[in-house]
């Protein structure tokens, strides 16, 4: 494989995020007034080494998807950097950060809304490599076909539309499109959340079998602490716009420090009933 | 006399590729102040059997059986009745607060609203309950907010007004379809909380539906679990949780990743996917995804069989999963 541009040496991670800062200003409510603004993120760090996963749990309004965007450099932020490979997105001209985002792909949370209606799924799930220009048709197409197979859908569902698959499907159809590039990280925003219980189970194998055939990381968005559970090795818990707490996921949910992640943690409906009837 | 009397209720759809059985034949009874939650996955009939008792099926639905409410019968029930009913008697609480409430209307207007209809209140009046509902429910500062529009409230506030909406005239039976499904876990507990000590206050029976094994667990005495359209396993909620004894249940809880557990395991799952309610075999909805199916269960629709503490399973290879000692 042809290393396309040079890690920095001294970072041996995948994904290094610094002090990471985004504030949203609002529009002005008052003529003179100063304008309001959201402070999504205050200063978020992490860091993702390759192979490994890194889940952020959190509520609404606590910045997740606004990482998932800057992450994917969809946004710049305020201050702070994304470092993809040891070089930072955000400083990176627009053609070269085309060519990196062939390593960072990304799984959006409704496979409804997330796939185009009117393309063919071999369309969809080729359009990164089109994005990229490097290959023709028929190559971008073969390259669907076997993107398709690794996430255990058929050759023949290149000619099919997305409405003629279910919502477990459609999924997969998305992780096919993300896979296609054969990038580093996957970032996934509530991959699992619009899906039912057993098709979750589903989904959520097939993210963890990829992982271990490629060795993909996965920087995991979700509010469900246990899908974060079964699939990361570090956690960390996002609240107001700051990391509250960090660690291994077990050891985290058994041992919680953080007044917000017991909260969290005690929140979740136990499959036990309480009283007998 | 039962509250709520369900016996041999069909839903017949009509579908793109032709009329689809929905709901086959299912059955439960609800006693005043006693609560059912009905869990199942996406086209297994749990709303469509709520939609049905609310007397809220498209026009083209078929519905027969009986649906017993007090005494009355419900189907057939002319529509012009059937509205005295919803939103007096019968309280519903829907998954989506934002399209539940009315954009254009403040919330006093909407909440006030099955009073001033069934109750004829004036609107001062209407005004008046409707505060002190909002107060119940919870609201902050709801004296000042009852001019507000749902789209100034956050959304677990917004669903703290449907509950006030759907408790206004004091109804015998309260259904709460998702109630919590859109909201963060935090809030999704005090709303879960909230419908619970309102429904012991209250006397209410309550029907909750949920795809969510942990929110039934934690909030209803009965459950049924639901799959193609039948009630496949039945009962107090405890025996349910202990026994597991329908092979559909088992794979339910199986496939739920667990808080805690340790890495690197496989979910298990169930093989195939939820077949299109056209497509549902005649005998078992769940034969052929069941690794226990034998052509018997292709032929004829199981029987309820029934364990201790009135603990209903449909399912007729028992003995033989019993044997396995699977409990997953």
């Amino acid at each position: 494989m042809t290393q396309r541009f040079d890690p920095d040496p001294k970072s041996a991670a995948l994904l290094e995020v610094t002090d990471l800062v985004r504030h949203y200003t609002l529009p002005r409510e008052r003529l003179f007034g100063p304008p309001p603004m959201v402070k999504a993120l205050n200063g978020v760090s992490f860091s993702v080494r390759p192979g490994r996963s890194l889940g952020i749990v959190g509520e609404s309004g606590s910045g997740k998807s606004t990482i998932a965007r800057l992450v994917m450099a969809l946004d710049r932020p305020t201050s702070g950097s994304v470092k993809l490979l040891g070089r930072d997105l955000h400083a990176l001209p627009k053609d070269q950060l085309r060519a990196a985002r062939r390593d960072v792909q990304m799984v959006f949370q409704d496979p409804y809304g997330s796939l185009d209606p009117r393309q063919t799924v071999a369309r969809i799930v080729a359009e990164p490599l089109e994005a990229l220009a490097e290959t023709s048709r028929a190559e971008q197409r073969e390259a669907a076909g076997d993107s398709l197979a690794a996430v255990g859908l058929r050759a023949t569902d290149l000619n099919k539309y997305p409405h003629e698959f279910s919502g477990g499907q459609r999924q997969r159809i998305a992780i096919a499109r993300a896979l296609i590039t054969r990038p580093k990280l996957i970032v996934a925003d509530e991959p699992v959340s619009a899906l039912d219980v057993s098709v979750q189970a589903q989904v959520l194998n097939l993210m963890q079998d990829l992982q271990q055939q490629f060795g993909i990381s996965y920087l995991l968005i979700s509010h469900d602490l246990a899908v974060v559970n079964h699939l990361c090795d570090e956690v960390c818990v996002l609240h107001r716009g700051l990391v509250v707490e960090r660690g291994a996921p077990q050891q985290l949910f058994a041992h919680a420090q953080h007044p917000y992640t017991q909260a969290l943690l005690a929140a979740v409906p136990r499959p036990e009933p309480l009283t007998c009837a | 006399m039962s509250l709520l009397e369900v016996n041999d209720l069909h839903v017949q759809l009509q579908t793109q590729r032709g009329p689809a059985e929905a709901v086959r034949g299912i059955g439960f009874t609800l006693e005043r102040g006693e609560t059912l939650g009905i869990v199942g996955e996406s086209g297994c009939g749990k709303s469509i059997t709520v939609q049905s008792l609310m007397g809220l099926l498209p026009s083209s639905a078929k519905l027969s059986g009986s649906i017993r409410f007090d005494g009355k019968e419900l189907v057939g029930l002319p529509e012009r009745e059937m509205c005295k009913l919803r939103g007096d008697r019968i309280g519903m609480i829907f998954q989506e607060p934002m399209t539940a409430l009315n954009p254009v209307h403040t919330i006093a207007r909407q909440v006030g609203e099955p009073l001033r209809l069934h109750r004829g209140l004036s609107s001062a009046d209407a005004r008046k309950e409707a505060l002190a509902l909002l107060e119940r429910v919870g609201i902050p500062d709801a004296a000042s907010r009852l001019d507000a529009y749902p789209h100034q409230f956050s959304g677990g506030q917004r669903q703290r007004i449907g509950i006030a909406m759907a408790l206004a005239c004091g109804p015998d039976l309260l259904i709460a379809d998702e109630p919590t499904t859109a909201l963060d876990v935090t809030i999704q507990k005090q709303i879960l909380e909230l419908i619970r000590g309102l429904v012991a206050e209250r006397g209410m029976a309550l029907i909750l539906i949920s795809h969510d094994l942990g929110v039934i667990a934690e909030s209803v005495s009965k459950m049924l679990v639901m799959y193609g359209g039948s009630v496949v396993e039945s009962g107090p909620t405890a025996a349910v949780f202990a026994e597991r004894a329908h092979p559909y249940t088992q794979g339910l809880f199986a496939a739920r990743p667990a808080l805690g557990a340790p890495r690197g395991l496989k979910l298990a799952t169930i093989r195939g996917s939820v077949p299109e309610l056209v497509d549902l075999p005649a005998g078992c909805p769940f034969a052929g995804r069941c690794r226990f199916t034998v052509d018997a269960c292709q032929a004829t629709r199981p029987p309820p069989v029934l364990l201790p503490h009135d603990h209903r399973v449909r399912c007729i290879r028992l003995d033989e999963i019993a044997a396995e000692g699977v409990i997953a």
